[in-house]
């Protein structure tokens, strides 16, 4: 800096008067700071176009391993296994996807990026809310994306276009409320490395041992009661009861593909959900204001 | 270097003494303690700092120098003790003093996929900051800061010293009156130091009041009115430069003479010397004398040696260094980071 820049910034560096804020209610600027970064978080996915491939292929792969490597061999009835497995897919890819929100957490509490929004008068929400919601949005392309991918390999869901989509909003609010349990995750690992090690244990028992590739009842009996009940195969019979429509989920639900009435797993559902929201969000924001 | 040589150079953003009548103290802390487990980053530390003036935060790495600061910044709430910011309480009216800080860490917290512009409209808005005055103020600070061109490039793209320079911008979007840096020219070559010294200057001058952590004695000694040296959690002495070179003792005039012959005469001589501490000793043909007015202090002693007629070889002042300070002090010397505990946050 030569001493001309110093001399012409006199006035303008600093001060013993702060800048006037902008007047405006908390929970207006509790909104503002969460779409601020919200739109930061976005922004940081678009300028990383390498790892949006990433989270892209994994679920193709999955779709074409079991469409056409595995699919010949899952009994599926009268039902076309596709359409079984199309529903699993899409709740496995947000299951996988909301680990993100935590491994991005992570990573902004170990660069030091979390330490300077601490410093600022914003609302204290605003990191979990921005990063949450930047993943719902991302998480909504990633199922129009394989819903793409799904038509292309001959998913014909029978309950059509309202069915499809009271099943993507399932998907969605699943993800959405998963998000919340991996930030947990994120608030408490050292770093983005360790939240996805944490995360990789979690999901993989929940999205496997699950109705979401083959149909559960061809579990050992001991592996059955876990994978009947557990939340992410009650979320998939959701979705796949909504998408499949109401002729097409009794069929499934005569051969046995579906544990419950469609009503009953939606509700089931939905309970699992609310639940999961109301105690990962009120803990992972505790968390967040003890977090030192 | 001393005091009164560097003030008449530098009278912008120099180290002043604070003038008899302090004004209000800008940042007060008392006992501030935190403990990690069984690990004690903060042993109860005291701080006040007079508005406008500077505090130099000096200690090795692990001291608990960033502690203190996240105590002060809000981003930790200290196990025991009380912190106030312009009055306002660190812990129950943390919002109130998040209004008025600026926090630049140790590592530059810039957003690396945003770009230089994009970093400042953020935080200006995070700030609470209105839309037009958040899009002037990042334009300003990115002139200021010879970060004009470099703008709208993402920060990963920017050198060491750019992205710590975004960073105080950053810090600086709202115009804090309260300042806050965290061993701000840590890893950078010694231009960037100097550019960054410059602006640190500047901003006092304007009126910033400063907090300053630094492993680098040379820093605190340059930058700050007053320096507290805190080791293991613990403030082990504070006190302006000029002081706590005084507490380790007074600045010591070497006298060489031609033999020792010589000196044993000198010895004699010097025994009355005006303004020397102590007796002299003689090592071989030198003369030891300490003194709290190293000039003065030679110009008698070279009065004297002349009215005897001894003929003096040399003569040299030796000041303590604040390394010197620093190894009195803690026993070990600053930069040494082998054995003592990582910095317990961040």
């Amino acid at each position: 800096m030569t001493n001309t820049t110093v001399t012409t910034s006199t006035a303008n560096l600093g001060g013993s008067e702060a800048l006037q804020t902008e007047e405006r209610s908390a929970l207006a600027w509790a909104i503002s700071d969460t779409l601020v970064l919200t739109r930061r978080n976005l922004l940081h996915l678009v300028r990383q176009p390498q790892l949006l491939v990433f989270t892209f292929i994994q679920p193709v792969m999955f779709t074409l391993l079991f469409r056409y490597v595995f699919g010949g061999a899952i009994q599926t009835g009268s039902v076309a296994y596709v359409n079984f497995l199309m529903p699993g897919i899409f709740v496995q890819t947000v299951v996988f996807g909301s680990t993100a929100t935590g491994i991005g957490l992570a990573e902004d509490l170990a660069t030091g990026v979390v330490d300077r929004f601490r410093s600022l008068p914003m609302s204290r929400l605003a990191v979990l809310a921005g990063r949450t919601l930047a993943d719902l949005t991302r998480n909504t392309f990633v199922v129009a994306l394989m819903t793409v991918i799904g038509l292309l390999v001959g998913f014909r869901p029978s309950g059509g276009i309202t069915g499809f989509a009271l099943g993507s909003v399932m998907i969605l609010l699943a993800a959405f409320s998963l998000s919340w349990v991996f930030a947990l995750v994120g608030l408490k690992a050292a770093n983005a490395e360790a939240a996805q090690a944490v995360a990789f244990p979690l999901i993989f028992p929940l999205t496997f041992a699950s109705s979401a590739f083959v149909p559960v009842q061809t579990m050992p009996g001991w592996l059955q009661a876990f994978a009947k009940h557990q939340p992410i195969t009650v979320i998939i019979d959701s979705v796949r009861g909504l998408m499949a429509g109401p002729v097409e989920a009794a069929a499934l639900r005569k051969q046995g593909l579906l544990n419950a009435s469609t009503g009953t797993s939606t509700v089931l559902a939905l309970l699992w959900i609310a639940a999961i929201l109301a105690t990962a969000a009120p803990t992972a924001v505790r968390w967040y204001r003890q977090a030192t | 270097m001393f005091d009164d040589a560097r003030s008449s150079s530098t009278p912008a953003g120099g180290p002043r003494t604070p003038s008899p009548s302090k004004p209000a103290p800008a940042i007060e802390a008392h006992g501030i303690t935190k403990r990690y487990g069984d690990v004690t980053a903060l042993g109860g530390v005291d701080l006040s700092i007079p508005t406008g003036t500077v505090l130099g935060l000096l200690g090795p790495n692990g001291a608990g120098k960033t502690t203190m600061v996240r105590a002060l910044t809000t981003t930790l709430i200290p196990d025991e003790g009380r912190a106030t910011v312009l009055g306002h309480d660190v812990v129950t009216e943390a919002d109130a003093v998040r209004k008025v800080i600026g926090l630049a860490g140790q590592y530059a917290a810039v957003d690396e996929l945003l770009t230089g512009q994009e970093n400042l409209e953020m935080i200006g808005r995070l700030a609470h900051l209105s839309r037009k005055v958040v899009a002037r103020r990042a334009t300003e600070l990115l002139d200021q800061f010879d970060l004009a061109d470099a703008g709208g490039r993402p920060a990963k793209t920017y050198s060491g010293g750019m992205r710590r320079r975004l960073d105080l911008a950053a810090a600086l979007v709202h115009k804090p009156p309260v300042l806050f840096l965290d061993e701000p020219t840590t890893g950078l070559d010694p231009k960037s130091r100097s550019d960054l010294w410059e602006v640190i200057r500047q901003l006092v001058a304007d009126g910033t009041t400063l907090l300053l952590t630094t492993q680098y004695l040379e820093e605190a000694d340059l930058l700050a009115d007053e320096i507290v040296v805190i080791d293991h959690g613990l403030a082990i002495a504070r006190g302006t430069a000029a002081e706590l070179k005084r507490q380790l003792g007074a600045t010591v005039l070497e006298v060489n003479l031609v033999d020792s012959r010589a000196a044993t005469a000198a010895l004699a001589e010097l025994q009355e010397v005006p303004g020397a501490e102590g007796s002299p000793e003689q090592d071989g043909t030198m003369v030891r004398l300490a003194t709290a007015d190293g000039p003065a202090t030679a110009m008698a002693v070279l009065r004297s040696l002349d009215a005897a007629k001894i003929g003096v070889a040399g003569l040299a002042l030796r000041e303590p260094s604040l390394d010197d300070v620093f190894l009195s002090l803690t026993g070990h010397a600053a930069e040494e980071t082998a054995d003592t505990p990582q910095e317990a946050t961040s």
